[in-house]
């Protein structure tokens, strides 16, 4: 009998061990999943964020820094995709103008990864696709899925209730994690901390004038196709948010940051140093708590019919039918948002302002799809393909 | 980065017990049990999830 006893132990644990392994692979494999970025003509230079704060060098967040610079003097911007990697429009939207936009005045700061351990990660027990493809003319580009909060592999454990650095307010523990709420960032905080405080510090020593914080929000909340800005960018907000609504074939509102919610982008970058802070929030269905199976056709589609159902009983704060939210859809007012904004910006600050050409707008993200937007990295020479 | 070196030996402990309690179990229902809780606990300490 203890022989008996024995190879059962032995069956048992061998299963769960298949299980541990397919599970590991699968894990080892979405971590560390190459993403090439073609650089366009625009690039002009890729730094780290560790040039600009040491303490985060060789850690999983020292981040690529994509500048283009145009041949005339003109203002800078910073624009921030993947502080929420579960929000894939956002650092599609960074990639395509990484891989097209050409600048001849003036100055853009790329970061296509705030957050890039959060890329390493999905919901924990939620179970979200590890990755998924975006169709191009070339076969197609993959990338991680990612979450909301820093990879606890890389930021462990979490406290009880996580206090923010400076203001002292009580915030949710597991946003200790979340590159959204811990700006301006602390030099010997957390790796999430220390991540906002490389890009504060980036924002004073480059004189960034905008940063504009790309997000996509769920139907349930009240913030969605918005720009949401500290007061400093309270007039060029609304007059994009005027102009896009006229001249595009979407609409998007503005919110003022609201002064008691700290930790956010859209407060602390404004606070804390000289740039205007806007957050841009586009709609995507996945994030909606009563979603039907999370899958990589609702990450890419934005069709749910349960969403669907909820704004039937009122319950959504953005329209949604059987056509969905398309991720073209999506990254397309992204980009369109943000031609607005720095053609407006450059209307206003003409001694301090930017000339950029060759980014798509909302109609021609549409009409063309995202992926007619990325490049093949194997057809790119080696030294113009960088990984996130 | 002390407390996290601190959660990661508590999670090695806990690996030790279940696996202590696996091999002293005589249901095999409870096998299965520890089985399937060890795995997160072994994919943390592997650095996996």
């Amino acid at each position: 009998m203890p022989n008996q006893n024995m190879i059962r132990k032995i069956i048992i644990s061998s299963l769960a061990l298949a299980l541990l392994i397919a599970a590991g692979i699968s894990f080892y494999r979405s971590r560390n999943l190459k993403e090439p970025v073609v650089l366009g003509p625009g690039v002009t230079e890729v730094r780290q964020l560790s040039d600009y704060f040491s303490g985060i060098k060789n850690s999983i967040n020292d981040c690529h820094v994509y500048i283009l610079e145009g041949e005339e003097p003109g203002g800078s911007f910073l624009i921030l995709g993947g502080t929420h990697p579960e929000e894939p429009a956002c650092r599609l939207t960074t990639w395509i103008l990484a891989e097209n936009a050409r600048v001849l005045k003036g100055k853009i700061f790329l970061i296509l990864s705030a957050n890039r351990s959060a890329t390493t990660v999905t919901r924990l027990g939620g179970a979200y696709p590890p990755d998924f493809t975006i169709p191009t003319p070339w076969g197609g580009q993959k990338f991680r899925m990612g979450d909301r909060w820093s990879n606890p592999l890389d930021q462990w454990p979490d406290p009880e209730v996580y206090i923010h650095y400076p203001s002292r307010q009580e915030l949710a523990y597991v946003d200790i994690r979340n590159l959204n709420r811990t700006w301006p960032g602390r030099a010997n905080g957390t790796l999430t901390e220390k991540t906002c405080y490389a890009m504060t510090q980036l924002i004073k020593a480059e004189g960034i004038d905008v940063v504009i914080d790309l997000h996509e929000a769920e139907l349930q909340y009240p913030v969605i196709s918005t720009i949401v800005a500290h007061e400093k960018g309270q007039d060029l907000a609304a007059m994009a948010s005027m102009m896009i609504s006229g001249t595009e074939d979407f609409n998007i509102g503005m919110e003022n940051s609201p002064a008691a919610l700290r930790g956010l982008s859209h407060r602390e970058i404004g606070d804390h140093t000289q740039a205007i802070s806007l957050l841009l929030e586009a709609p995507e269905p996945m994030l909606d708590a009563t979603r039907g199976k999370t899958d990589r056709a609702l990450l890419l589609e934005g069709k749910d019919e349960f969403v669907v159902r909820a704004g039937e009983h009122g319950l959504l704060f953005e329209k949604i039918d059987e056509k969905g939210w398309p991720i073209d859809v999506r990254v397309g007012r992204h980009c369109s948002t943000i031609i607005q904004l720095i053609e407006l910006w450059t209307e206003d600050h003409p001694e301090k302002g930017i000339i950029l050409e060759n980014v798509p707008r909302y109609a021609e993200v549409i009409e063309e799809g995202t992926g007619a937007y990325l490049f093949d990295p194997d057809a790119a020479p080696d030294s113009k393909v960088k990984y996130e | 980065m002390i407390i996290t070196l601190l959660y990661y030996l508590l999670t090695g402990y806990i690996v030790f017990l279940i696996i202590w309690n696996l091999i002293k179990s005589k249901k095999w229902q409870d096998e299965v049990l520890y089985v399937i809780i060890l795995i997160p606990f072994l994919l943390r300490l592997l650095r996996l999830k």
